[in-house]
Parts: structure tokens; sequence; C-alpha cells
């Protein structure tokens, strides 16, 4: 085993061109506990500590450039307002141990269905910016996972950062474990209401192959706050649309049983995330629509 | 000697008188909080190896060939040794029952039985020639539970039993069987108005230490060996290892490193024979530590239980009879198993009066992973279903589950189901009372101005809830534990206690070979020693076989006999000293031949307080030496047919009330609260005893809502072995424990202590399954419950 | 691979480290500091928790050549780094200090005479020691929440000690170390 320490993100994605078995690792919160378990021994090692530009953020406009290593212990506390979302999600990784080490570039390089950053990612609507010595791409989130634990990076390509659109509207994120603290999803739900195109955007972890969004779900609210005038008048969401959303956030799910759960408890247990935190951040959103006074 | 963590040795400061029933602290404390306590993983030698199991991949197979040539052949790589490089006939192993191969032979018979040992001059260089073992697997059909293995034409996981269990059972797939019957229950259940029955599964603990079986073998110039080693009992250990290796025991020498928990985990062997082999193999030390995957490998869990009960009451409340079969999973391996039925059997239906009984209990032998000891031994799966009985029997008959269990608890005096009268306290009644007397926690703590603070709600950082689908439960439960080694067993421990002045001081020197694991005997027996020979400075000497055996540091027994040798000893030293006076000092004072005579603040005194001698002028330049061995009274074995015997030495009684929010729709558990009553006799050390109740009492609380290994039962392999899937209880998982200690006195016992490690472990999980219970309103017949099994998508 | 990287605020220099060790496993088998514990190894336990230059982290995670130039403060520091805390400097040492440890000796076989932080003072008092194994990780951790919020809530104190497991305590004893270490620090104040 080699271990490559570049010292700049142009050495990186060097050394990446030359090795593509190379495996990076930041946080080494996935890594090297294949490592230590004896499950992985990569020829190479590749260390991205070292480049300081993945561990900065940068608030723009319409969205915010994550650095691939950002700490999930800095998103919780910088970016609540920007990206609540990914901050609520950042907030049930692991442990404090974790989240000062892991990042948001490490749950997408493992795309392990469990991420728990991932569900918070694709309701808000993010963007992969992946780059290599042959040049850089963005990758829409919804693109990104590609099976079981893959994704949509090639051989050479290393995630720089993130892009994800700040928060138009309220969002909220839950997360089922077995434990209060320090577990792994048995299935989470994430959600965002995106007032300024009058849409609603969602994602499941660990009830599929990959991470998914809810599409007939969201096409489902979006077309039934339209219709009740809901995004004007702020009316409470009535509990059959509230039931036909869950249900179908239930039905996009395709989990398997395993030791964290059985596929039947997944389905269960996302309707209920679904039912709650579309609550939750509708009452959000009321809550600030009836403070600017524009509904009655 | 290894250069870096020396066993460590301990002395206990003068700042407080610290006799007994006070709360002394840690003598081992600060070497802990600073990171200097030597356990067992951290010793280092100067050119020490590494030492590396091979395990099998599958569960029940043939070993049709092994092939080592290529992991020798690979630079770093100094030994490789198989089953045919073991050095004597004595090739196996065992507590009780000699079946378990130091290397698998022929066959394994669990998923994770050890193939093949490795040492190299790195980790990573013994786990890569590991790899490059080659074995060829046969592999046979899968043995996983009681149908499978008395079915007809099963296969036998030991061919050829010959141990002395194997007159009794009813098939060779069984390790043991005890029946216990008393009365007649068929009689009896024609009285009852009412008839309750239940199965019931209790899930395979672990025990989850955190320190990982660990271990130095150094060989020494005489061809013996030296192994710093942690375990429960060094000297069960070196009877099993001495004859593995072909050594006398004068030549296996064992200290006590420092041990990271145990539970019951370590009385069993894991890697000290490996150790000691590669280190006699190739002439150096020999380090192995497992990692925590290995560790799920490494050591017996405790037995998973199918439980099948009837209780009968009349419609007064009075149980009339119990029947019940508690059927253990023992795994491929006996370990303790014959001794947890003993527990399950006799402690079978719980800390009541009931004169019409019909017990079974047997463990199994199967392909699944051996279990053995755990923190309750048997005690523990039989708690949790009596007491959902006791519940249910309630709810038939429409009374208070409390007030129908104190009508039938038992007290001193009342007759266990094996006959034996129960002859100190038993504050059964009492305990409900006070557990039911303690004030509740406040309703929806977890709202705040702020809204709701999820840490405080099912689920916590998870934020699945804020408040929706909450509802409160409470339950009970109460439980009755055997303290010490029973049926029979010669449980002894010995203690040499020397006194003797050292800086112009009496000093005190206690040297037993107890194993401290981190529940505080090193504290306890210091404190012993300034009761009992009125000295401030006593130091506890590292554990090792250069003196007698202190028995095993469970069965909640080390305070009772250990404490009762260093005890013992102390007063023998005592003795002497006083009798060494009398030939000093005699004849300037009366009271030396006609008072009775005491050791205090360093002074010999009279009864009535008058100074006699100062100890440092009595004992001079003379050392006071003492080491005896000290029995509690004997037991004997149960009967075989009819269980009838006093096969117990004491018994240990707590009682939990649990209170806990269930998010129903998700089913997702917080408890909000185990409040724990218990008595413990004497409180030696009074913040000992309530860290021991509610270490034990978390240890339930994990079991009822997510301690469990999964095995596979088509492959008998385990599913789960790693801290990310067998979970334990975080600190965000558990509530606070409040403690009501009762000190109800043991005449039997010494100070009128009782054993307290586990008692606090049996009642904790059928209360919180209590109050699951009463949030949800279901039947809930298996522990742990997982969300699946209160939302009905199990 | 040869690492270089301060600890408890002295430069170290590990040789011939295999690529694949951890942070964890140079400072246990290579620079003779095994009070960071090796529970786990899959980062849910907390017992191997140390500083990376001032942050908690697992150091059974961070590949040893990860911690090349950086600083690392183990349990084995504790009590200085919280002494220096106290007395304001980031780093060295007055004459007057220097002359005061040589001054202290400290029984190397029973740890009496050691200068303790408040939070692993707390930890003996309160009886939150029983097998010890989970400590280290727990005092570096508590240590660090007790820096940043000195008057936390009970709420507090369980989420920045919920990636700490401990099998033997159930717990209260650690709250109440904790507790104990946050009113002696504020009385102290």
């Amino acid at each position: 085993m080699d271990f490559l320490r570049p010292a700049s993100w142009e050495e990186a994605l060097a050394a990446k061109a030359e090795h593509p078995t190379a495996v990076p690792i930041a946080g080494g919160t996935d890594v090297m506990v294949e490592i230590n378990f004896d499950h992985r021994r990569p020829d190479y090692l590749l260390d991205l500590n070292r480049i300081g530009d993945l561990y900065e953020w940068e608030v723009g406009e319409e969205s915010v450039r994550l650095g691939a290593s950002v700490p999930y212990t800095r998103i919780m506390e910088n970016l609540r307002a920007e990206l609540p979302g990914l901050a609520l999600a950042s907030h049930t990784v692991a442990s404090p141990q974790i989240r000062n080490r892991g990042g948001v570039g490490g749950n997408l390089g493992t795309a392990s269905p469990a991420g728990d950053a991932h569900p918070a990612l694709l309701a808000a609507g993010a963007e992969v910016e992946a780059e290599s010595v042959r040049g850089t791409r963005l990758i829409p989130i919804d693109d990104f996972y590609t099976g079981v634990k893959r994704n949509a990076l090639a051989p050479d390509e290393l995630i720089r950062a993130v892009h994800v659109r700040k928060a138009d509207g309220p969002q909220q994120y839950s997360k089922v474990g077995t434990r209060n603290a320090m577990v792994i999803a048995v299935c989470a739900f994430g959600i965002a209401l995106h007032p300024a195109t009058r849409t609603v955007r969602t994602g499941i972890g660990s009830a599929a192959p990959t991470p998914v969004r809810a599409r007939a779900a969201e096409e489902f609210l979006d077309a039934a706050l339209d219709e009740g005038g809901f995004w004007d008048n702020g009316k409470i969401i009535t509990p059959s649309v509230a039931r036909q959303f869950a249900d179908l956030c239930a039905a996009s799910c395709n989990p398997i049983d395993d030791v964290r759960g059985t596929a039947s408890y997944r389905r269960h247990a996302v309707g209920v995330m679904a039912r709650r935190t579309l609550t939750w951040t509708w009452e959000s959103y009321r809550g600030t629509t009836q403070q600017k006074g524009s509904v009655a | 000697m290894p250069t870096n963590g020396a066993p460590t040795k301990i002395t206990q400061g003068t700042r407080a008188k610290g006799g007994i029933g006070e709360s002394t602290l840690r003598p081992d404390g600060t070497l802990k909080v600073t990171g200097e306590f030597a356990y067992s993983s951290d010793m280092w030698h100067e050119d020490m190896l590494w030492g590396q199991i091979l395990r099998s991949t599958v569960a029940h197979a043939e070993i049709v060939s092994i092939d080592t040539s290529e992991a020798l052949a690979q630079p770093g790589v100094y030994a490789v040794m198989t089953y045919d490089d073991l050095p004597t006939d004595v090739k196996n192993y065992g507590l009780e029952i000699q079946d378990t191969p130091v290397l698998a032979h022929g066959k394994v018979r669990h998923h994770g039985e050890p193939v093949a040992i490795v040492a190299a001059d790195h980790p990573e260089t013994a786990r890569r020639a590991a790899a490059k073992i080659k074995v060829e697997y046969r592999e046979l059909p899968v043995i996983t539970d009681e149908a499978s293995a008395t079915a007809p034409g099963a296969v036998l996981v030991h061919e050829n039993r010959d141990d002395h269990h194997i007159g009794h059972v009813p098939h060779p797939n069984i390790v043991h069987r005890q029946p216990i019957v008393r009365g007649d229950a068929d009689e009896a259940a024609r009285r009852a108005d009412v008839i309750v029955k239940g199965e019931y599964y209790f899930g395979m603990q672990d025990q989850a230490f955190l320190g990982p079986e660990s271990g130095l073998a150094v060989p020494e110039e005489d061809g013996g060996v030296h192994l710093y080693i942690a375990t429960q009992w060094l000297h069960s250990d070196l009877r099993q290892i001495a004859p593995v290796l072909g050594l006398p025991e004068d030549k296996v020498r064992m200290t006590l490193a420092g041990v990271g928990g145990a539970f019951g985990g370590r009385e069993d062997l894991s890697m000290q024979i490996h150790a000691c082999l590669l280190a006699l193999r190739t002439g150096k030390p020999v380090k192995i530590v497992y990692n925590r995957f290995e560790s799920f490998f490494g050591h017996v869990h405790r037995h998973p239980a199918r439980l099948y009960y009837e209780h009968g009451a009349t419609s007064e409340g009075k149980l009339t009879h119990v029947r019940c079969r508690i059927v253990l999973d023992g795994g491929a391996y006996a370990s303790a198993s014959p001794a947890v039925v003993g527990n399950a059997s006799s402690l079978g239906i719980g800390p009541y009066v009931v004169d019409d009984v019909e017990i079974e209990a047997i463990a199994l032998y199967t392909n699944n992973p051996p279990c053995g000891a755990m923190r309750g031994f048997g005690a523990v799966q039989a708690c949790f279903a009596y007491e959902a009985q006791m519940d249910k029997v309630a709810g038939e008959l429409g009374m208070d589950p409390v007030e129908f269990r104190k009508l039938n608890a038992m007290e001193q005096g009342t007759l266990m189901p094996t006959g034996q009268p129960v002859d100190s306290p038993a504050p059964v009644a009492e305990l409900l009372r006070r557990v039911t007397a303690m004030p509740m926690p406040p309703e929806r703590q977890w709202e705040s101005s702020e809204g709701a603070d999820v840490r405080q709600l099912p689920g916590g950082l998870s934020n699945t809830t804020h408040g929706e689908g909450v509802v409160r439960g409470v339950g009970y439960a109460v439980g009755i534990k055997n303290v010490g080694f029973s049926e029979g067993f010669d449980d002894y421990s010995t203690a040499r206690v020397r006194l003797e002045v050292a800086g112009g001081e009496p000093v005190a020197v206690v040297h037993t070979a107890m194993a401290e694991v981190g529940q505080g005997g090193v504290t306890v027996h210091a404190q012993i020693a300034r009761t009992e020979l009125g000295v401030a400075q006593v130091t506890i000497h590292p554990a090792n076989t250069q003196v007698g055996s202190a028995g095993s540091t469970s069965a909640s027994r080390q305070t009772y006999v250990t404490g009762g040798a260093v005890k013992n000893s102390c007063e023998l030293v005592r003795e002497k000293v006083l009798e060494l006076g009398r030939r000093r000092f005699g004849t300037y004072h009366p009271a030396w031949a006609t008072a009775e005579l005491l050791l205090e603040g360093g002074k010999v005194v009279t009864d009535g307080g008058e100074v006699l001698a100062d100890l440092v002028d009595v004992l001079g330049d003379e050392t006071v030496e003492v080491e005896a061995e000290w029995r509690h009274r004997p037991t004997v074995p149960f009967d075989l047919h009819t269980g009838q015997g006093n096969g117990h030495v004491q018994y240990s009684f707590a009682a939990h009330r649990a209170v806990v929010e269930v998010d129903t729709e998700l089913g997702l558990v917080k408890v909000i609260e185990l409040a724990c009553a218990q008595d413990v006799g004497k409180a030696l050390n009074p913040l000992s005893v309530i860290g021991q109740i509610q270490g034990g009492t978390t240890q339930g609380l994990g079991v009822a809502v997510m301690e469990e290994i999964i095995v596979d039962p088509k492959t008998a392999k385990v599913r789960n072995p790693s801290f990310t899937d067998y979970l334990i209880p975080t600190i965000l998982d558990t509530p606070t424990i409040p403690v009501d200690v009762l000190e109800l006195a043991d005449d039997h016992a010494p100070y009128g202590l009782r054993g307290i490690g586990e008692a606090p472990t049996l009642s904790s999980t059928p209360a919180v399954l209590a109050a699951i219970r009463n949030a949800t309103g279901l039947e809930l017949n298996r522990t742990p419950v997982r969300p699946e099994h209160l939302t009905g998508n199990a | 691979m040869r690492v270089n990287f301060t600890v408890n605020g002295r430069p170290q220099e590990a040789d011939d480290v295999w690529e694949g060790e951890s942070l964890l496993y140079v400072l246990r088998e290579r620079l003779g500091l095994p009070g960071s514990k090796n529970a786990c190894e899959q980062g849910e336990c907390g017992s191997c928790t140390v500083r990376l230059d001032g942050v908690p982290v697992c150091s059974c995670l961070v590949a040893a050549g990860q911690a090349e130039g950086r600083e690392v403060v183990t349990v084995e520091g504790l009590a200085d780094h919280a002494r220096q805390r106290d007395l304001g400097t980031a780093c060295g040492t007055s004459l007057d200090e220097a002359r005061r440890w040589a001054a202290k000796g400290q029984d190397s076989r029973t740890g009496e005479g050691a200068e303790l932080s408040p939070v692993q003072q707390a930890f003996i008092d309160a009886g939150a020691v029983q097998c010890g194994f989970c400590t280290p990780g727990l005092l570096v951790a508590a240590d660090e929440m007790l820096e940043h919020n000195p008057n936390p809530t009970d709420a507090d104190i369980r989420e920045a000690l919920s990636g700490n497991l401990c099998r033997c305590t159930g717990y209260e004893k650690i709250m109440d170390a904790v507790r104990l270490a946050a009113a002696r620090q504020s009385e102290a104040v």
C-alpha cells in the first residue's frame, strides 16, 4: 500500500489520474473502518487532508459551494440558515467525533444508500462538482447515484465540492435508527419546500439500492398544493393530502430486509416521516407567510 | 518483564479512615484517568510478535485439508500452527466439559471457530499470512434450534460424548437437562380460576465489554511461559492452559493485566492458549489483541432462550401453580451451559410463593455461536418470561400488577421450588413498595419554550418526532438471583495478608488472585483490611497465580467470597499480632491477658478504648503473614429427577420501575427513567454499590430495546459482528436511574453483605418491556423489541 | 513510511509505519502512549478519542499519515493541556513552572502525586470509573465540551458524550462527574 500526500488540489488530480484505483481518504470515517477490519487493501491511499480548499465553503446568490471535506460539525454550526435540511442531516451523523471529521464528499464518494447527507441533498437540489485532469463537470444530484455504493464519478475524478441550492423555504430531515444517537439509518427522509418555484422535493435514504426521490409523491403534492391554492392561502394541508403524499413516498421505496430492519418497516417508517416532516415544514411555511402578512 | 505496562500495584492513600461502609475511592482511579493503567491490550515487550487467529468462515463443516505452506513462506512470519502442531494429547479445553478444541480438528462446529494461528512481526503481516492459509471445507447441515437438534437422524454436534451429563439427557444434542418438580401442578391447576399460557423468546446478548480479548505471553528461561492476561479467574485459566502446553502449572505463570470489563465473557478462555503456544514455539513474546469484529467470535454470549410458561391463579390473586419449560441454546460448545440450566430451572418461577411447580430447563448443542456466562446467568432469561406472565395474570384477574406480585411475594422462610428454604431476608414486597413509592418523572420533559428538544424524545437526535405519536408507559418487575457458585461446587477463595512496618507506619499488604474487572474488589479489599487491622495504609498486591485461587469474578460472589477470605486472613493476622504483643508487652499491662483486644488507628486497644501499644512497636521488624482459604457454607447438587436440594448459597433481589415514552407510529422507544430498589445486605462501599446497580440496570435496558446478536437460521452465521450493528445503549439512550438501597443483613455472610452485581440486570429488562406494553397495548413476547415489532412490520 | 507530528506538546517521529496504520496504532504501539483505547476500531465507541489540532476525533479512523505535521493531545497530556488552558498559554513553559514539575515526584506504580485536570479528578471523585476502558476517551470529550460550554445542561452533556460508549456505569456517575467538574470550574473562576 502506498500513501499519497498531495499538497494541492492539482497534485491530487494528477495522482488520481496516474493511479485511478487510488482510494481518496479525507475524514477516514468510511475508509479506515474498511482497512481496520481487513475489508479493503487498496494499492494507494490518496490523502486529501492537506488540501485546504476542500474545507471551505462559499455562500453565493443561488447556492452554497460546499467543499467536499467541510466537516458536518461546521455545516451544523454555520450553514443552518442556508442549508437547513443538510444541517439537520449533519446533526444525525454518527457521533460528535465523526461529525468533526466526516464531510459530504465522503458520503457522496461512498454512495452508500445509508449515507445521511443524501436525502437532504436530493431534497434541496444539488450538483456535484467533479474534477479530473481532463476538466471539471457538474453532475446533477439526481444523476449521481448509479447503484449500490456506485456513483457517476469516472475513475480519475475527485469530488471537489457540492453546490447546494440555498433554501427558499422550510426544510426538514428525519432518520430512523434503533438507538437515540450514533446509529446508521434504518431509513431516512428529507423534504424541502421551494415556494419560489412552488414545488416540493424529497429524498429517501436506506430504502432502495440508491438514495432516491419520491417523484410521484412530489408531483402529487405539487398538483394538490397548486389546485387548492395552498401556497397563497397558507391553509393547513388536509389530512387526506398528507396521507396520500406519505403513501406515495412509501410506495417509491424499494427496500430490503437486513439486520437493521425489515423492508416492510422501512416502507412504513418512510411514510410516517414523510407525513410528519411535511407537516413541520408546512407549519413553518404558514408561520413565515403569516408573519409577512401575505395570507389571512 | 514487559517494559511497558507492568502490572499495576495499588496503594490506598491515607486521606480517610476508609473502612467498610464508606465510599472510599478506587485505588486504581488515578491510573485509569491518566491513561497509565496497564490493560491487557497495552502490554508491550521488546522484540515481541503479533499473533493472529484464522477462523472458520462456515458454521458446520468437515475440514478436508489445511495448507499453511504459503503463509509460512511470508517474510516476517515466525510460526503457523494448526491442530497437528499441538504439543500434547490434551487438545481440548472447557470450564466443565472439555469439549472445545484449541484448534479445530477435522471439523468446525460454529462460525468463527479457530482453525490456525500465526505469529509475525507486525499485525498486518500476520493478517496477510493468515489469509494465505488454504482451508478446504465440506459443509454439513446446520443444527440451529431444538427442532433441528432433536429431529430423527439429526447430525450430532459432538459425536462420542462421554461427559457426566450424557447419561441423563434425552438426546446427545442436549448438553444438560434439569427438571424440578414440587407438589402436584395438575391438582393445583384444578383450583385455578385463571390459567395463562405464554411463549417467549430472549435474543442472544453480547457482554460487549469494551476492552477486547488480549494478552501477552512471554517465554521464560526455564521453558515455562508468563502470561499477562485479562480474565475473570486466573486459576481456572491455568488449569485449562497448562495441560495443553504440556507444562506443570508452576511453569505457567499468570499475572492479571488490566481488564476492560468482563460481565461473564472472560470466564472461558479466548486467546490464552494460542498466545502461549506461539510464544513457546517461536521463543519470543507474543501479543494477541482481538479487534471488535473478532471479539464477537472470541467469547461466549448470553444463551438465547425459548420459554414456555403456564401460570394459574385463584380469583383472589393467589398463584396456584407454575409450569414452565426453558430451552437454552448453548451453541457449539458446552461452556457454562450446565450451570446456566441449573439457574434457569431453580430460579425459573421468580421470587414468588408457589407450592406446585413443574419446571424443565435444557441447553442444546447447536451450530450457533457458543453461549455461556453473562451477568445474570440463566436467571435473566427466566425473569423476562415470568414477569411478563405475572403482568398477564394480573391483567386476567383485573388486579394491579404490583399488588398481585406483593400478594405472592416470597419472604424469609419461603421454600424455593427446589425445597430449599430462603433463610435470610427476602424483602420482595418491600422492594416493590419502595420502587413504587419513588416520585414519578415529570411528563413531557421534552417540551421547552423553543419547541421540542428532540434529544429528550424517542429517536433523539434523529429528529423523528416533535411529540407526535408519543405515549408514556410504566412497568414493574422484580427478580431473584443466586449468589456464588451453586450445586455443590467447592467455591472458595484464598487471601494472603501481610502486616509489617514500612516507613515507620504499619502497612497491610493484601494479595489475592481476584480478577479486578472494574467492579471495585480492590477498593473493598483495602477497606476490609483497614477495618480488620486498624491500619491506614493498605497495598493491594497485583493479582497473579503466586497465591491460591480466588475463584471467579462472577456470580456476584467476589465481595462475599474473596472479601470473606480477606476478612478471614486479616482476622488470623490480627490474632498473630496480638499474640506477638502479648509475648512482647503482656507483662506490662493485665489487659493483654484479660480484655478483648482490637486493632484501631494503628494501635492495640482494649474494647474499652484503652491503648495498650502502637502496632509499630508490636511488630518491630517482624512481618506477620497469613495465607488462608475461606469457604461459604456448602451446597448440594440438585436431584437429577426432582430438582430438590439446597443448591444455592444466597439469594439477591432487585425491583425496577421503568417509565418509557414510545413513538407508537415509528416504534421508537425512549426510556425516561429506570428506578431500582435493591437489598444489598450491607453496602461495603455505597458509591460502588450504586455504580453496580446502575450499570447492571443499563445492560438490562440494552437487551430490552436494542441488543441482539443476529444469527442466520439457514447458515448459523453471525450477521452483525460489529458495534455498527450490535448496538449497546449510549448516554442518550440511558435514563436517570434513581436507586433505593435497602440493607437487611444476611447473618450467614461476611458483614451481612449480599452479592449485588447481577440482580439489577434481571428485573430491568422485563420492567422496560412491561412499560412498552403499557404504552402500546401490544403483547410483545420477545426481547429485544425492535421498531418493527411495535409497528406490526416484523 | 515516516510520520512526524506533535503529541502532548512534544515532537514525535515514527518510522517504518505501514500505510494502513491508524493514528491510534502509532500512539499505542510506536510512541508508548497506550492511554487512548482500542475498543472498536470503527468509530463507534469513542474510546480512542484524541484532540487533533484541537478537535476531538476518533484516532482509530485517522490514517497515521494524515497526522503528519499536526498536533495531537491524548489523555496522557490532558492534565498539562488543562493547566496551560488555565494559564492562558498556548505553549511554552515558564522557568518557574519547570521547577515546579521537577520538584514534584510521582509514584509510577500507583499514580499517587499525579496532577490531574478538573475533569479527571471529578471522574475519580464521582465514581465514574469502573473498568476504566472508556474513561480516556470520555475525559478528552468531556474536557473539550467544558472548554466550549462551561455550564452545560444535562441534555448538552448527553449530546456531547453520545459518541462515547461505556458498558460498566450506566452513565449516571459520568453525568455526575461532568456536572461536578463544571461546578468546580465555575467556582474556581
